[in-house]
């Protein structure tokens, strides 16, 4: 009897039940859900609503740097410092409730114990607080918007002592405090959700399911578990000092100095030692953004071109390898801080060195796709923008990198180029890909394969629109967080291609919303999804769909091969699943 | 040009299986302890609870970690005075209440020992379980000293301890932002504290258990687990002390 | 699809690399010592990333035409990989990355290793919400001290800085609101701030480096054209960031001398 789809049960060893019940109750089924595809689905819904929150942020951002004197309906003027709010809490609601949230919580909760064979998480009580902290972390957040003073304006980055003195601007009172606890507050949930990931990972997988058959996914949101495990604890220690020099009068932060005329009262201090703290989670954080991106890329490639991923043991050391050195990087974010130039030598041959494990990954996409039969259902096509933007956004890195080019380039337009390709764009991708594939698992019904291209194509381009002239300007010159171009002669010239770009992020903002509709629609009305409509080869595939309580309905799965055996020579089909026990393959 | 290393063929169609395959060729797999029927056994859970812990005390060592290397790099960092124009350090040590501290260490590791009972006490009560369980067997009255009790009454004991060095710092001039050398004592000695504080809250929980009838298997697991972070709030403790007093 | 992705890839990737090598908007024009090699640089790294990225993206746009489902029954080629292509390709990636890098070092090491020469002009920059000011030392060669407690920006120049009236090395400081400097002799900057951190950035000097409260970084250019430079602040510093600018007149040495004598007079 041969594997297919469907056939994973009739093959499976009948096992024990799931160790506790089904809940009853709208409230034990929906809101407090130990299970963790409920939980998994409520973080990439908050993640939904951050990220319009995030687009609509930037969108006014864009419209003010290029029309200044614009008066928009509701709001009205948008002053210098609204501006600096806009682009403090676009970039921190983007990267934590984000792109933090729901590839690892999101998608990495929902599908990691199922790909692993595994009934739940390790600790689904653990598991649900943690949803609910990062829930609490995001209304603090919002919350400084409203507060006596507005939110604070001292970018997503915040540096001290802009930050740390509640006299450096409108925003830096009540609404940095809320900031600042918010973002501990977040550091909290994460923790709880990294604890969660490696226990289960390391713990729970299934018989026959060796730590080098886990499918790419798992090892992207294991390695980036580990990653927020080290790095989210030196956050929350950075943003203790700050709380305690903004409030109790303290010097961590702050030196000998005055603001507007007076003494700050503080003195001794270091704002270097904030850039250290900061950027030593910042760097590992943006690491934590792509690497479950680069797992679902792996994924869907291989899904869709019906091969085994190339070089399936390079990604998992490359991961690994982007894992590790990512915490040895951190001070390239601080070539002009004032910090020794010979750190700032090591530091530039460490980050040039982080390029060769994404340089492997990249090649083993493209050896992916070399001879196989590819097909270009949604989230393929995404996959592959995630492949093509990746590149980009990769190679300006090495520009950067080098702290004789980082002297003209730093903190100028070209930097946010950079990190948009990869962050605000990439990892975009591989949340959209991930949607798309994992769809018709989650909720039984397809989405519309129209709609999907449309959004696709326009996002797409869309986005290069927008982020490749980004570099052009900060080649340019044009310094970043400037709310408007007029003061400077030399940035006059700039404004016709930032009026560009505005356009391109307007059109592109909008495309988002066939997004929105294809997803809702498609819940609700969406044609019927089979087991296995892509015909995959991972365990997910393998349960009903969406998949029962306990993941497998009492049954554990027993795992005889690797994660991507397409076309395998011989086989009945072309592809043999995970737990198929029929089929013999090298792997 | 054939790039590629050539695959392994499968075996021709003739060899295909039916029915149930064969169990896995690679040996090292995943299995998560539940080849009997039943939800996980005792050791699976106590295991999987310990690898949680061990996890969870990697990002607590991170912050301490972030601390010491602020405080170290705090110490040797030169300013600019104004006043005369030159980099200059401006550390000040500042004198500790070094024999509260210790008797406090003392206590701390007496509360390490009395958990460490409670949770041999746990065991031996699990091992005598079924035994107990025998009708006609009695093993007498046993006098229980009641461990978990004593370890949270002398980790209180610790807090008001600490409670009492702030006091003495404070009766010297040093409070939070006096100096910086006083803003990482303080630091340091309440994140510790804090710290503890939520094991004690894990120990009332422990206690809690016991009166409330869950089972010795649980109970046993909540004082593996809080016994061995008690015990690394211990050394933790021993740590921040060391570095406080020689460090300058 | 497949013949519609390459295309759209293509076209995004000749367009932008179009505009990377026609120069459109470009770095501006170098007025510095330091704007060949840091240009050369540039250049360098682009030729090999643009190389790289053209390749990349061209080969991304084939593949998934060329290996599109066609229908047919031939299946995808099986691989699990290849290792000597992997260690190829990681080997001659580390290889190109890390010699990039190290053939940029020696400009690193010149303008950052090495200390100001010892006739360079001596500027000190000031950076504080939201303006820059430069003060030159004077005939006695000596910066006066200042305090922070006389800092009063409503005041401007000295008042500003907080000079110290009684140290007698500060009556003869030239506190200005321009930086004049002359051509063809190093410019040893010490950059200061009071309250948050600023960055002095002059796009055309290709130099660039944060005012850090609490610090003095010294730090040094050589201009090599006369000109006016603007001067722009490239950190975050609140809501005036956009409009702390400065200007760096370039001048002839006679110039130069004859505006600094005419300053210093006025202090006398």
């Amino acid at each position: 009897m041969a594997g297919g789809p469907g056939g994973g049960e009739t093959i499976m060893v009948a096992q024990e039940p799931h160790a506790h019940a089904a809940p009853q109750g709208f409230i034990r089924k929906y809101i407090f859900s130990l299970d963790h595809k409920v939980i998994g689905l409520q973080y990439y819904f908050l993640a939904l609503t951050a990220v319009f929150v995030g687009m609509f942020l930037s969108l006014l951002m864009r419209i003010h740097l290029v029309w200044p004197a614009a008066v928009l309906p509701l709001l009205g003027e948008i002053k210098p410092e609204t501006y600096l709010t806009l682009v403090t809490m676009h970039g921190t609601i983007m990267v934590f409730f984000v792109l933090t949230t729901a590839p690892q919580g999101g998608f990495g909760n929902y599908f990691l114990p199922i790909q692993i064979g595994a009934p739940d998480m390790a600790f689904p009580v653990l598991n649900m607080l943690s949803f609910w902290t990062t829930f609490l972390a995001y209304l603090v957040m919002l919350a400084a918007f409203f507060v006596v003073g507005g939110a604070p304006l001292h970018g997503w980055t915040g540096y001290a002592p802009l930050s740390a003195l509640q006299s450096a601007g409108p925003g830096e009172g009540l609404g940095a405090d809320l900031w600042i606890t918010s973002i501990a507050i977040f550091c909290i949930a994460s923790l709880m959700g990294a604890l969660n990931f490696i226990t289960t990972t390391l713990d729970m997988r299934a018989r026959g399911m060796s730590m080098m058959r886990m499918p790419l996914t798992c090892w992207s949101w294991f390695v980036t578990a580990i990653l927020g495990l080290l790095a989210f604890g030196v956050l929350l220690s950075a943003g203790v000092l700050l709380l305690m020099d903004r409030n109790l009068g303290t010097s961590f932060y702050l030196p000998l100095g005055t603001i507007n005329g007076q003494l700050t009262g503080h003195k001794g201090g270091s704002p270097l030692l904030w850039q250290h703290l900061f950027w030593f989670f910042g760097h590992p954080e943006v690491y934590i953004a792509i690497l479950p991106g680069m797992g679902v890329a792996s994924q869907v490639l291989s899904t869709f071109s019906r091969k085994p991923i190339f070089g399936y043991k390079a990604m998992v050391y490359a991961m690994l390898g982007i894992g590790l050195l990512g915490f040895m990087v951190w001070g390239h974010h601080m070539f002009m801080s004032g910090m020794s130039p010979y750190t700032a030598f090591a530091f530039s041959i460490m980050t040039m060195a982080i390029g060769v494990p994404s340089a492997i990954k990249t090649f083993n996409w493209l050896g992916t796709l070399w001879r196989g039969r590819i097909q270009f259902a949604s989230p393929m096509l995404f996959a592959i923008g995630f492949v093509s933007l990746f590149v980009s956004g990769g190679l300006s890195g090495p520009f950067l990198a080098q702290p004789t080019l980082d002297i003209p380039l730093h903190d100028t337009a070209f930097v946010p180029a950079h990190f948009h390709l990869i962050m605000g764009v990439a990892a975009i991708f591989g949340i959209f890909a991930a949607t798309y594939y994992w769809f018709p698992k989650m909720f039984g019904r397809m989405m519309n394969e129209t709609l999907g291209r449309i959004h696709f194509f326009f996002t797409l381009i869309g986005t290069y629109c927008i982020f490749m002239p980004m570099h052009y300007l900060g080649l340019a010159g044009q310094p970043r967080r400037y709310s408007q171009l007029t003061e400077l002669a030399y940035l006059h010239p700039l404004i016709p291609l930032n009026r560009f770009i505005t356009y391109a992020a307007i059109v592109t903002v909008t495309a988002q919303l066939v997004f929105l509709y294809n997803l809702l629609c498609s819940m609700f009305k969406g044609p019927k999804a089979s087991d296995n409509p892509w015909h995959a080869t991972t365990l997910e595939w393998t349960t009903a769909t969406p998949p029962p309580h306990d993941n497998f309905g009492g049954h554990t799965p027993v795992v005889y091969h690797g994660p991507y055996e397409y076309s395998v020579p011989g086989a009945p089909q072309d592809y043999v699943m995970q737990n198929d026990p029929a089929t013999v393959a090298a792997h | 040009m054939e790039t590629f290393t050539p695959t392994i063929p499968a075996q021709a169609p003739s060899t295909f299986r039916g029915g149930r395959g064969d169990p896995p060729q690679v040996a090292s797999g995943g299995d998560d302890g539940r080849s009997d029927a039943g939800p996980p056994d005792f050791g699976t859970r106590l295991r999987r609870a310990r690898l949680a812990l061990a996890v969870a005390l990697t990002p607590i060592v991170m912050l301490f970690v972030s601390f010491t290397s602020a405080y170290i790099v705090r110490q040797g960092l030169p300013t600019l005075d104004a006043n005369s124009n030159q980099l200059v350090r401006d550390w000040l040590p500042i004198p500790l209440p070094t024999q509260l501290f210790l008797l406090n260490t003392l206590v701390l590791l007496l509360s390490s020992v009395t958990l460490e009972f409670a949770r041999r006490q746990l065991g031996r009560q699990a091992a005598l379980a079924p035994v107990k369980g025998i009708p006609g067997v009695s093993l007498g009255t046993e006098r229980r000293i009641p461990w978990l009790a004593v370890t949270i009454t002398l980790g209180l004991m610790f807090l008001a301890g600490q409670w009492m060095a702030w006091q003495a710092l404070a009766d010297r001039g040093f409070f939070v932002a006096t100096a910086p050398s006083s803003s990482f004592v303080y630091l340091m000695t309440g994140c510790h504290a804090l710290h503890l504080f939520g094991g004690i809250m894990a120990l009332l929980v422990a206690g809690a258990a016991s009166v409330l009838h869950r089972s010795l298997d649980s109970r046993r697991i909540i004082v593996d687990v809080t016994t061995w972070y008690w015990h690394f709030m211990a050394l933790l403790w021993i740590y921040i002390l060391a570095l406080l007093e020689f460090a300058h | 699809m497949g013949l519609v992705l390459l295309c759209v890839i293509w076209l995004i990737t000749i367009a932008s690399t179009y505009f990377f090598v026609a120069k459109t908007w470009w770095l501006p024009a170098g007025a510095s010592a330091a704007t060949a090699v840091i240009d050369h640089q540039f250049a360098i790294t682009f030729v090999f990333m643009g190389i790289i990225f053209v390749a990349a993206q061209l080969a991304l746009g084939l593949f998934v035409w060329k290996f599109r489902d066609r229908g047919s029954a031939s299946p995808a080629g099986y691989s699990h990989g290849n290792i000597r292509l992997e260690v190829i390709w990681t080997v001659l990636t580390a290889v190109l990355f890390v010699g990039l890098n190290l053939a940029g070092s020696q400009i690193w090491a010149a303008e950052r290793f090495r200390p100001a020469d010892e006739g360079a002009t001596r500027v000190e920059v000031t950076g504080m919400q939201f303006a820059w000011y430069f003060r030159y030392p004077g005939p006695d060669g000596k910066f006066g001290l200042t305090k922070a407690e006389l800092e009063d920006p409503s005041a401007g120049g000295e008042a500003a800085l907080g000079l110290n009236p009684a140290d007698p090395a500060s009556k003869d400081d030239v506190v200005t609101g321009t930086m004049v400097v002359p051509v063809d002799r190093q410019v040893e900057v010490i950059l200061r701030a009071h309250d948050v951190i600023h960055s002095f950035f002059v796009p055309s000097m290709r130099f660039k480096q944060d005012a850090v409260p609490g610090l003095a970084i010294h730090m040094h250019f050589t201009p090599t054209q006369t000109g006016d430079f603007e001067i722009a602040c490239a950190e975050l510093c609140g809501l005036g960031h956009y409009k702390m600018h400065g200007m760096l007149k370039v001048v002839s040495r006679e110039e130069f001398d004859k505006w600094l004598a005419a300053r210093e007079a006025e202090k006398q």
